[in-house]
């Protein structure tokens, strides 16, 4: 069995990038070895902890459960495209910064994913979904209390900054598949 | 760990995949890949060829009729889930769905390609099993349709043979005035269950599905036996095994709590369906 290398173009946080890659290399592989963007991070390499969570056509998936290859076609969005133009920090960001809602920040980046995507499906959820949200990722530092409140509060900031039309960092975390004009 | 080198090719058409699963006996399908990806990954499986249908068009369909619901190969479980027809005419699937994994599991995962997996302790085979659905395949050799009672053979496998695909999985709706219920235990929310359960209960028909019990998914009639002796029952039928996560007297237990508690919750969901008919027909008549 050779390593054939395949040509592929993936749009990754509105840019096209071109690579070129074995087909056994994994989505969270390829973003972090091959793009150099380390933001996702690779904790089980299963689908288990969540760590790699990334945003394909706006859903969250396990970047660790994907090749490369099989991304072609999608819209993907990383960590890295959860901030605003001006690099200032999205809603979900800001909650976590003010809600302690991280120690080692391993576990992080799949979290901000996970929840930027969650919102947007349920703008104004109770402390249960809220839970339930968060459930397929696995934080060994915080016992998960500052998180659960950091989903709360992201809730309030996205919920403003919609209304005010403030807040550069929502619509550019929300939208960075839908502006996806390509390089 | 990464999985072994292997060949990849992303056909455009179902023809296409066909003939290049006929070609290469040591081919896998990659749909959703929940499954399979970390198989590879830990290399307990290291196939020759992967053949990716994500770039196959129509695949992902839900197609739902006062018969039954359709969903094509390339339906993932969130659509499934989220699809308020399918939970009208067969509220089993949702039922079920819900228990698969996690939300960002679902996003990805296949319910076609979870049922072909044939792992013992998943939902969506278990549920097929119960309700007499069927899978569609096909080959170049052509077409055809294996019943869910033909379809598991053993541990995590199928009797799909090596170059065919599954192309849609069929359940059909739930009888008026039957009932159905879906429970399980795990460890942890979105882990696989220890033990889990699914009842139909049709007139004096009573069926429960177990996962996580025996080695396939099995289903076993307690119709005539009361209530309160079904889970002892239902063992008559299964073999309970002991592993790291439980012992066999534990999943016994399991069994004996889940059956009664799935079989209840059918023939609640059977009389609350019927006193609002009753009470909506009620309506009519004035």
């Amino acid at each position: 069995m050779t390593d054939e290398l395949h040509d592929v173009r993936m749009t990754v946080n509105g840019v096209a990038h071109d690579v070129r890659v074995p087909a056994r290399r994994l989505l969270s592989d390829a973003l972090r070895h091959d793009l150099g963007l380390t933001g996702t991070h690779v904790g089980c390499e299963h689908g288990v902890c969540g760590a790699c969570t990334v945003l394909v056509d706006g859903r969250p998936m396990r970047s660790c459960l994907m090749f490369a290859v099989s991304a072609v076609d999608a819209e993907i969005t990383t960590v890295e495209g959860l901030t605003g133009a001006d690099g200032s920090l999205g809603p979900v960001q800001q909650a976590f910064a003010e809600c302690h809602g991280l120690q080692c920040g391993f576990c992080t980046p799949g979290f901000l994913t996970t929840i930027t995507a969650g919102l947007r499906e349920n703008p104004h959820p109770t402390h249960e979904e809220c839970r339930d949200m968060i459930a397929g990722n696995l934080c060994r530092c915080t016992g998960y209390q500052n998180i659960v409140k950091a989903v709360e509060r992201a809730a309030e900031l996205v919920s403003t900054s919609s209304t005010t039309g403030e807040g550069a960092g929502s619509t550019t975390g929300a939208g960075s598949t839908s502006d996806g004009e390509t390089a | 760990m990464k999985p072994a080198p292997f060949d990849y090719v992303r056909p455009g058409s179902l023809p296409e995949a066909l003939a290049a699963l006929a070609g290469e006996p040591n081919a896998k399908v990659l749909a959703g890949g929940q499954s399979l990806v970390p198989l590879l990954s830990m290399r307990l499986a290291a196939p020759s060829l992967l053949v990716d249908i994500n770039g196959i068009p129509g695949l992902a369909d839900i197609t739902v009729t006062g018969e039954g619901v359709r969903l094509g190969a390339l339906a993932r479980h969130a659509d499934v889930l989220a699809s308020a027809e399918a939970r009208r005419v067969q509220p089993l699937l949702a039922m079920a769905l819900e228990n698969v994994a996690h939300a960002t599991i679902r996003n990805r995962g296949t319910t076609v390609g979870s049922i072909v997996h044939a792992d013992a302790a998943a939902e969506m085979p278990v549920v097929l099993k119960l309700l007499g659905g069927s899978v569609e395949v096909a080959s170049v050799r052509g077409t055809r349709t294996i019943d869910a009672d033909d379809l598991y053979v053993g541990p995590l496998e199928s009797s799909l043979a090596h170059d065919e695909v599954a192309v849609s999985a069929y359940f059909p709706a739930l009888p008026a005035g039957a009932g159905v219920a879906f429970d399980e235990i795990a460890r942890r929310h979105g882990d696989y269950a220890l033990c889990g359960a699914a009842a139909l209960v049709d007139g004096d028909t009573v069926r429960v599905g177990y996962l996580s019990v025996n080695d396939v998914p099995t289903v076993v009639d307690l119709t005539g036996v009361p209530l309160s002796d079904m889970g002892e029952a239902a063992l008559e039928g299964l073999e309970p095994a002991g592993d790291i996560h439980a012992t066999a007297a534990y999943r016994a237990q399991l069994v004996r709590v889940l059956t009664e508690r799935v079989v209840r919750a059918a023939r609640e969901m059977v009389s609350t369906s019927s006193t609002t008919e009753s009470a909506s027909s009620t309506t009519e008549d004035n």
